[in-house]
């Protein structure tokens, strides 16, 4: 199997934040269509797709959404004033480019500020580069949403994109469920909406399936640089088992199945322990009368910024381990 | 309109029996068919046509503090619950318990306050409530630990439409949904008077599991922000404004396509509304839509000045505006395809 660059391009490039993930549902439905056996989008909008079998009831969820900014105020100049929609810190996006569902874009400027590590969001506001009054009104509304406005860019071994966090997960599934191999199992692959904002989509899908086993896919930070994270995850050296984050210790008959797999059928694997942040596997594993729960991750590096990079042989590792999941 | 009774009422989180109470007794007036769940929630049932199941949440509770010691000379120290604007507590009338015993909450006179001191607002640990009473044995007569302690605060009315009182939050939404229920709609919805918001949403979370409603709408009382030193952007919502719809809080991201339909009934129908300008705080709507397999919500606040202090200030127009708002997006949702 190759690294897939023209999907993961279209994944990277549509607009779908937080509650907001009318966009990439459809591109996802589209890409998958011919493959499944029933598609369903639940009231939240969580897209489930699922393979049928007699078997064990496998939920597999990577999250469609991806963090951005909620314009809270439109003033008559055209500076429009916002709040962070996910994990975005007012310290990093000071001067970056954003873009809106309809292609238009603004910039982040702030107010006078005397101390820009006191910078707080309230002092920033979205110039939107127009002098008219009509444009302005016409064009913005309370409760719009923009995103990072970045190029995908890719080097023959890595990848630079926005919301790899976590259109790299969809993409594994998506290949997983294109390469789908015969099972007996019951397989529900979920498009999770609003993870940024706390896993409230994979909340009600897990309660819906009510499945005997889960796995997240997500993104996870890795310990490359000197001075960064103490972690002993690494760029490049294969598939990340999470051992634990904040909302999850994994299952150890996950860890166990995870871990043999990977030994057994070749796949480069490492362990993952994320001391902040969670994924879906969070609310999965407490649904109901619980799930054993774990997540595979891809490691990458800057998330939650403009420019994520993760690296295409880890994806590749990844989608082998789920495919072996789901054979098992 | 149930204000005034309802503000006068004492209902801190964990201990809303007056005010379920008086609408116990307020629905078996107009009629309405009722039961009280485990954790305390009323829920009432106005049936109508029907399209999908709608529940319509506010909450009884209000913020307070409870008794946790009396100390030797009879002062009795106490807790928050639910987040009280503490800066204020200093020198308020309030009552305690069921026999509403009247106390006045002190602390150390100005004059003994050094420099530093008095520039900052008194933590909670450095107030106490006194009751009148010199000696420990004396106020265990009249107060428990584990007592629920209550503002006192008269419902009055001023200005053009303002009226100031306790607890309008969210008891603006207690009375709006008691109006709502008396209108006999032909419109199915569940009316939801839920416990303990204040303290976590707990009551919306198990009422919400009972009822597994399509669609929801909750009404609050939510931060105002238009006072001088605020700059326009910053104005969450400004009373005299009109009703204010959510489009984000801390547990809800409300489904854009709801809000905007809220948006257009509110322009045909001529009803004052503001977007409420900020990602803070959270509600009801957080549970509601994220149990069992989820589901839309909309919120639809009153503003109110100086909320979770013992001064509320809301506008009357602004109340009207909510319960019209809800009362046609009930319509609406149930008016069929």
């Amino acid at each position: 199997m190759n690294y897939n660059s023209e999907l993961m391009r279209k994944l990277s490039d549509c607009f779908s934040p937080s509650g907001r993930e009318n966009n990439i549902r459809e591109l996802i439905i589209n890409e998958i269509k011919g493959y499944a056996d029933e598609i369903n989008v639940d009231a939240l909008g969580n897209l489930i797709v699922r393979k049928k079998g007699n078997g064990k009831k496998i939920l597999f969820s990577a999250h469609m959404d991806q963090i951005g900014l909620i314009i809270t105020h439109v003033d008559e100049k055209g500076f429009l004033r916002f709040s962070n929609v996910g994990g975005i810190s007012a310290k990093e996006i000071l001067g970056l480019r954003m873009i809106f569902d309809n292609g238009l874009e603004g910039v982040v400027c702030s107010e006078e500020i005397k101390d820009k590590e006191k910078i707080t969001m309230n002092k920033l506001f979205l110039d939107v580069a127009s002098t008219s009054k009509d444009f302005v009104k016409n064009n913005f509304k309370t409760g719009d949403m923009c995103v990072f406005k970045s190029e995908y860019y890719e080097t023959d071994d890595c990848v630079i994109c926005r919301a790899a966090d976590d259109r790299i997960g969809c993409y594994i599934l998506i290949e997983a469920l294109k390469n789908h191999p015969s099972t007996d199992n019951d397989v529900y692959y979920v498009f999770s909406v609003q993870e940024e904002v706390g896993c409230r989509g994979a909340k009600t899908a897990a309660y819906q399936i009510n499945p005997d086993l889960a796995i997240a896919v997500d993104v996870t930070d890795t310990g490359d640089t000197d001075n960064g994270t103490k972690m002993d995850v690494k760029l490049g050296e294969g598939a990340a088992i999470k051992i634990m984050d904040k909302y999850i210790i994994t299952h150890p008959e996950i860890k166990n199945l995870l871990t043999d797999l990977a030994i057994e059928k070749n796949i480069k694997y490492q362990y993952e322990v994320l001391e902040h942040g969670g994924t879906d596997a969070g609310p999965i594993h407490l649904s109901r009368e619980g799930v054993p729960s774990g997540a595979i991750s891809i490691p990458t590096r800057n998330i939650h910024t403009s420019g994520e990079i993760f690296s295409k042989s880890d994806v590749l590792e990844c989608i082998k381990l789920v495919i072996e999941v789901i054979k098992k | 309109m149930f204000l005034k009774e309802l503000t006068e009422l004492s209902g801190v989180s964990g201990n809303e029996y007056e005010v379920r109470n008086y609408i116990k007794n307020k629905l078996k007036e107009i009629g309405c068919e009722f039961y009280v769940d485990k954790l305390g929630n009323v829920i009432a049932h106005n049936k109508g046509k029907k399209n999908k199941k709608i529940m319509v949440a506010a909450h009884m509770d209000e913020v307070g503090l409870i008794v946790s010691h009396i100390d030797s000379d009879g002062f009795i120290k106490f807790q928050a619950v639910g987040g009280i604007d503490q800066r204020v507590l200093n020198s308020k009338v309030v009552t305690i318990g069921e026999n509403k015993i009247n106390g006045v909450i002190g602390s150390k006179a100005v004059h003994l306050m050094k420099g530093e001191e008095r520039e900052k607002s008194i933590p909670i640990d450095k107030l106490y409530i006194d009751i009148g009473t010199d000696s420990k044995s004396e106020t265990e007569k009249l107060v428990n630990i584990g007592d629920y302690v209550t503002f006192k605060s008269d419902y009055v009315e001023f200005g053009e439409d303002l009226i100031k009182a306790k607890a309008l939050d969210d008891r603006a939404g207690c009375s709006a949904l008691l109006e709502l229920l008396s209108m006999k709609l032909d419109a199915d919805f569940y009316g939801v008077f839920t416990v303990m918001e204040e303290v976590g949403c707990r009551g919306a979370q198990t009422a919400a599991y009972s009822l597994d409603p399509d669609f929801s709408i909750v009404l609050e009382g939510t931060v105002s922000a238009d006072m001088p030193e605020i700059k326009d952007h910053s104005k969450v919502t400004s009373i005299g404004k009109g009703a204010a719809i959510s489009l984000m809080d801390s547990s809800t991201l409300y489904d854009i396509n709801e809000v905007r339909k809220v948006e257009r009934i509110a322009v045909e129908n001529n009803i004052p509304y503001q977007l409420r300008k900020s990602s803070a705080g959270g509600n009801d709507a957080g549970p509601i839509h994220k149990t069992k397999d989820g589901s839309k919500v909309v919120a639809i606040s009153v503003p109110c000045r100086y909320i979770h202090s013992s001064v509320n200030v809301a506008s009357i127009n602004d109340y009207n505006s909510v319960v019209q708002l809800a009362k046609l997006v009930i319509l609406d949702n149930q008016k069929g395809e």
